[in-house]
């Protein structure tokens, strides 16, 4: 018995003749689609506070000698703030939904064509989606950086293109490929059954995908939809690496304004994980409580 | 597409010598039957036979490998086939119902009629109210699917498939999914249907209303008819083996 092979492919022996528990089938992709919201809308406010008020402690303890002292350090941040917020934070926000808004226009058609008919179209749509899925971000910031030209001239009239607005072309890509995958894994939790019924009903291909299937999945869309947002605003700070004034690039630019003291680091760096997480840690409340009310209703 | 030349003397549906394979699993193996306009036929068999490959068929849910199916003299197995003008002609009730859920048993009925057929809103909104009375619906016009009971959602498919003024109805074992209470009133409204002259093909492994509303019956197995007859002999004598056991299981 032990020397019967039991799994084909396996030629381990078998240690037991006993029946076996096969082994636990995880939760299927869609459950994981709102990873992220789910552990940010987990975490407590606090918990980011106490952190950084945590670290903030650290310099206090090592560096109590010095002159500069960290309550100079949280003046100085202080009086930067308001800078910060409008001119940094905020294009973080104008960046991430650029982004999000041509990335789900480019990643609805890119989906779509995902389920297409034409195995020609349905491949390319695929290997373009897996393509960006599955790149690191900074580099594709940094291919569409330096490919783009920083103006365009149509018809004699030069048009600058910012640093800022290639850096949306860039993380349009990525989310682009994942706001496809969460189209095609939508339209494919549709029945069967609804596309042959519609189909035995004399639909065109067409008006069954727009009347039929999409009207259903619409609301399944959603809380993906809003999860990939939450991550890409978590991450704009990526294109400070490339020059844009953000808030990551204002800040240390602040900081350098302050002379640089090492005490500013926790102060400005804590500051800017705090407003990140007070955007997106509604947004991922939020979710979640779309995601429970539309797997309720069906 | 030549238009067809059929009259209503021919045969309205007729399958020659249907093959059909899934991969290597043959499902058809050379089916024949022909089902004139105002029949009323039953295939019956055990599961796995291919009963509901075979009226998939007719519609072209499933095309079909070699062999032919003539609806209305229109050829089924045919690469050139316009396959939506056949459907509108075909009208087909599954298993599971599969009612639209986001739209009301009213606009369930009314959706094909009006972006199909373009009819306007008011003489398909009239013809819609009429098939809710006819299924014995009234007063459940705005209810979603899933406010529904099983036997009700069903009756909403008949009439959904019914908005469309199709010659042939096709019945994918439409009472399997159904509670025995609610399997009634299904059947009674596809009696009603086959009483008024609609040409009806069911699957079905109800064999008290195969007997009493069917004018023909077909028993398949292994993807081959095995015997067919009207009711009155098929079920009194059956002459081959396979059918007999059959229906002592069942009977």
């Amino acid at each position: 018995m032990s020397a019967r092979t039991l799994i084909p492919g396996i030629t381990a022996r078998a240690t037991t003749d006993l029946p076996v528990l096969k082994p636990f089938k995880g939760k299927p992709y869609g459950h994981d689609e709102i990873g992220f919201s789910r552990f940010l809308a987990n975490l407590s406010p606090w918990a980011v506070v106490c952190v950084v008020m945590l670290l903030a402690l650290w310099p206090m303890a090592a560096m109590a000698q010095a002159k500069y002292t960290i309550g100079d350090a949280f003046d100085a941040l202080w009086k930067w703030v308001p800078f910060l917020v409008t001119k940094g934070f905020a294009l973080n926000i104008l960046i991430s939904v650029t982004t999000m808004a041509i990335g789900t226009a480019a990643g609805v058609l890119l989906g779509l064509w995902q389920i297409s008919p034409h195995p020609a179209i349905q491949k390319t749509a695929w290997a373009v989606t897996q393509a960006f899925r599955n790149s690191p971000w900074l580099v594709l910031l940094f291919i569409v950086m330096l490919a783009f030209p920083f103006e365009i001239t149509i018809a004699g009239v030069t048009i600058p293109i910012p640093d800022w607005m290639k850096a949306v072309f860039g993380l349009s890509l990525p989310i682009m490929a994942n706001i496809s995958e969460v189209v095609r894994g939508a339209i494919q939790s549709v029945p069967t059954g609804q596309w042959e019924a519609s189909e035995s009903l004399a639909f065109s291909r067409n008006q069954t995908l727009w009347r039929i299937i999409l009207p259903q999945c619409f609301k399944r869309m959603i809380p993906p939809w809003m999860n990939w947002y939450a991550i890409l605003t978590m991450a704009t700070p990526l294109v400070s690496l490339l020059g844009v004034e953000e808030i990551v690039t204002l800040s240390r630019q602040a900081m350098e304004g302050e002379n640089n003291h090492p005490e500013l680091l926790i102060p400005f760096y804590g500051f800017c994980l705090v407003i990140f997480f007070a955007y997106c840690y509604p947004i991922a409340r939020w979710t979640i409580s779309l995601e429970r009310k539309f797997s309720v209703k069906l | 597409m030549a238009e067809s030349k059929w009259t209503p003397k021919e045969p309205m549906v007729s399958a020659k010598d249907v093959h059909k394979s899934f991969g290597d699993l043959e499902v058809l193996k050379g089916v024949s039957m022909d089902v004139m306009k105002g029949d009323c036929v039953c295939v019956i068999g055990p599961s796995g036979s291919g009963k509901s490959t075979y009226i998939r068929c007719i519609n072209a849910l499933n095309p079909i490998d070699s062999g032919s199916i003539e609806v209305e003299g229109q050829e089924v197995n045919d690469p050139h086939l316009d396959k939506l003008e056949l459907r509108k002609k075909v009208g087909m009730v599954f298993q599971q119902y599969n009612l639209f859920p986001h739209k009301t048993a009213l606009e369930n009925i009314m959706m094909a009629p009006m972006r199909v057929l373009k009819e306007p809103k008011d003489e398909v909104e009239t013809r819609a109210r009429e098939l809710i009375k006819k299924v014995r619906l009234e007063g459940k016009e705005d209810s979603f699917p899933g406010e529904l009971s099983g036997g009700q959602q069903q009756r909403v498919a008949i009439a959904r498939s019914l908005a469309m003024r199709p010659d042939v109805m096709l019945f994918d074992e439409v009472t399997a999914a159904l509670d025995p209470e609610t399997v009634k009133e299904v059947l009674v409204t596809i009696r009603d249907l086959a009483e008024e002259g609609m040409t009806c093909i069911l699957v079905t492994h109800e064999m008290g209303f195969a007997r009493e509303v069917a004018n023909h019956i077909y028993f398949t197995d292994r993807g081959v008819i095995v015997e067919h007859g009207p009711p009155k002999t098929f079920f009194t004598k059956a002459k081959d083996p396979r059918t007999k056991e059959f229906l002592s299981q069942i009977l």
